[in-house]
């Protein structure tokens, strides 16, 4: 699978799984859905910047930094727009640079650069 | 009245003698680089190309002997195999003064037995190792056998290329037994038990430890698998040289394979035994040791452990926010 198609998938596997975790608090419950869909976009968003980062840059280490810096700056983003005088950063940007992290990693372990065209 | 010529002089009169006559070719003699049963191999200056490569030429002149009809039946297989793994054949004829030669690339390194020392990291020798599988492949894939891989016939470039030398012994697969066009010669500044045996064409040509036990009986239907032998005891001498590391069990069932008694049991291609050593080095089963599935389990969360770290890492997190999440 080519980097940016693997991280535009685990991101939005990984976003909708980490969207779905919000059933364990009871107080968002009711509005699961919307927050599912948001998580899985944002992570969709994230897989797709990560896997095109990894096919321009060839480096695990860098890949890894960069996944992390994007998760944590999109779960950033969402924790800002939240409702309320609780913004729950800590709770929404620690899993999102985590899955920022895997996104970055898979996709230069496992992801396949393309191939050089010879004319 | 009787003169006696000292042993110096005589040694260079004899040098004198053997030396190849290049007049009127393109060659300019420049040194002997080494002396085998049949002839020798000299450094010559390729004039018109200006460059140096290494001359091989039989001792005595005989145009019409078996000598002859082998070095050149020798050049003409080394030139089919190009492969960056086999020096390459330039040129080949007959020299002034009636010798047949041929002359092939000339390489600058070390022998793998010299150089084994100096690379300690295990993988690094199996990767070398696999390079010469590579070489050997090929050479099977073109019907030919090498018959004599030791340690010796391999050079290591200065830029790390990996070279199998020495074709002298080697053979075409065929049907036919004229297809057998062994040369037999000896290596004479190799250690004894490197050096490879002198007999008559048709018998048993070798290096003893690093002869197949069909080789050694002088089977006359030898098949690659003759050549996966010597490659299992290329493999061991490079796991035991100056290593005092325990060898890892699946290694040694790889060199147990490689090197059993019966044919039937070894690798059947070279390209099997390159695949067993290139999944030990990615931490893979191996097909010549059998794992339980327990084994296989723990080899595969080693093989992804940082995958599996990361996932699990994720989902304490997660279990963690769930735990202490605000009430």
């Amino acid at each position: 699978m080519n980097k940016p198609l693997l991280g535009l998938v685990l991101g939005t596997i990984l976003g909708a799984f980490d969207g779905l975790t919000a059933w364990f608090t009871p107080a968002v419950r009711n509005a699961l859905l919307g927050i599912v869909i948001g998580s899985t976009i944002k992570g969709l968003i994230a897989g797709v910047l990560i896997g095109f980062f990894a096919r321009k840059v060839n480096s695990l280490a860098l890949g890894i930094l960069f996944g992390l810096g994007v998760g944590l700056l999109l779960a950033f983003a969402v924790a800002a727009m939240q409702p309320g005088p609780d913004h729950y950063y800590f709770a929404i940007m620690l899993p999102g640079g985590i899955v920022g992290t895997i996104i970055g990693y898979a996709t230069q372990r496992f992801g396949v650069r393309p191939q050089t065209l010879v004319r | 009245m009787t003169h006696f010529l000292s042993d110096s002089a005589l040694e260079r009169l004899r040098e004198a003698a053997d030396s190849p006559d290049l007049t009127g070719t393109r060659y300019r003699l420049v040194d002997k680089l080494g002396q085998g049963g049949m002839g020798g191999v000299y450094c010559v200056e390729d004039t018109e190309l200006e460059r140096r490569v290494a001359l091989k030429v039989i001792s005595v002149p005989n145009p019409d002997g078996a000598g002859t009809v082998r070095l050149l039946q020798e050049a003409r297989i080394i030139a089919r195999l190009e492969h960056p793994g086999i020096v390459p054949v330039h040129d080949a004829g007959v020299l002034p003064d009636g010798r047949p030669y041929y002359t092939m690339k000339l390489v600058q390194g070390r022998r793998l037995d010299e150089h084994v020392e100096s690379v300690p990291s295990l993988s690094h020798r199996l990767r070398l190792f696999l390079r010469i599988c590579d070489a050997v492949a090929f050479a099977h894939a073109h019907r030919v056998l090498h018959r004599d891989l030791k340690p010796a016939n391999i050079m290591i470039g200065p830029f790390g290329e990996v070279l199998v030398m020495d074709w002298g012994l080697s053979k075409l697969l065929g049907p036919s037994p004229a297809n057998d066009i062994s040369i037999v010669h000896a290596d004479s500044g190799a250690a004894a038990e490197n050096r490879t045996m002198l007999t008559a064409h048709g018998s048993v040509v070798g290096t003893p430890g690093y002869m197949s036990p069909e080789q050694i009986r002088g089977d006359a239907s030898l098949d690659q698998r003759s050549d996966i032998y010597s490659l299992g005891a290329i493999l061991q001498f490079l796991i035991s040289t100056g290593n005092a590391e325990a060898m890892a069990k699946p290694l040694s069932a790889i060199r147990v394979r490689a090197m059993a008694e019966d044919p039937e049991a070894r690798y059947q291609t070279v390209s099997e035994l390159s695949t067993d050593v290139a999944h030990f080095l990615d931490g893979l089963a191996v097909s010549a040791y059998p794992e339980g599935p327990m084994v296989r389990a723990w080899r595969w969360v080693l093989r992804n452990r940082t995958w599996i770290l990361l996932l699990l890492a994720y989902m304490l997190t997660r279990a963690l926010l769930i735990f202490f999440r605000p009430r």
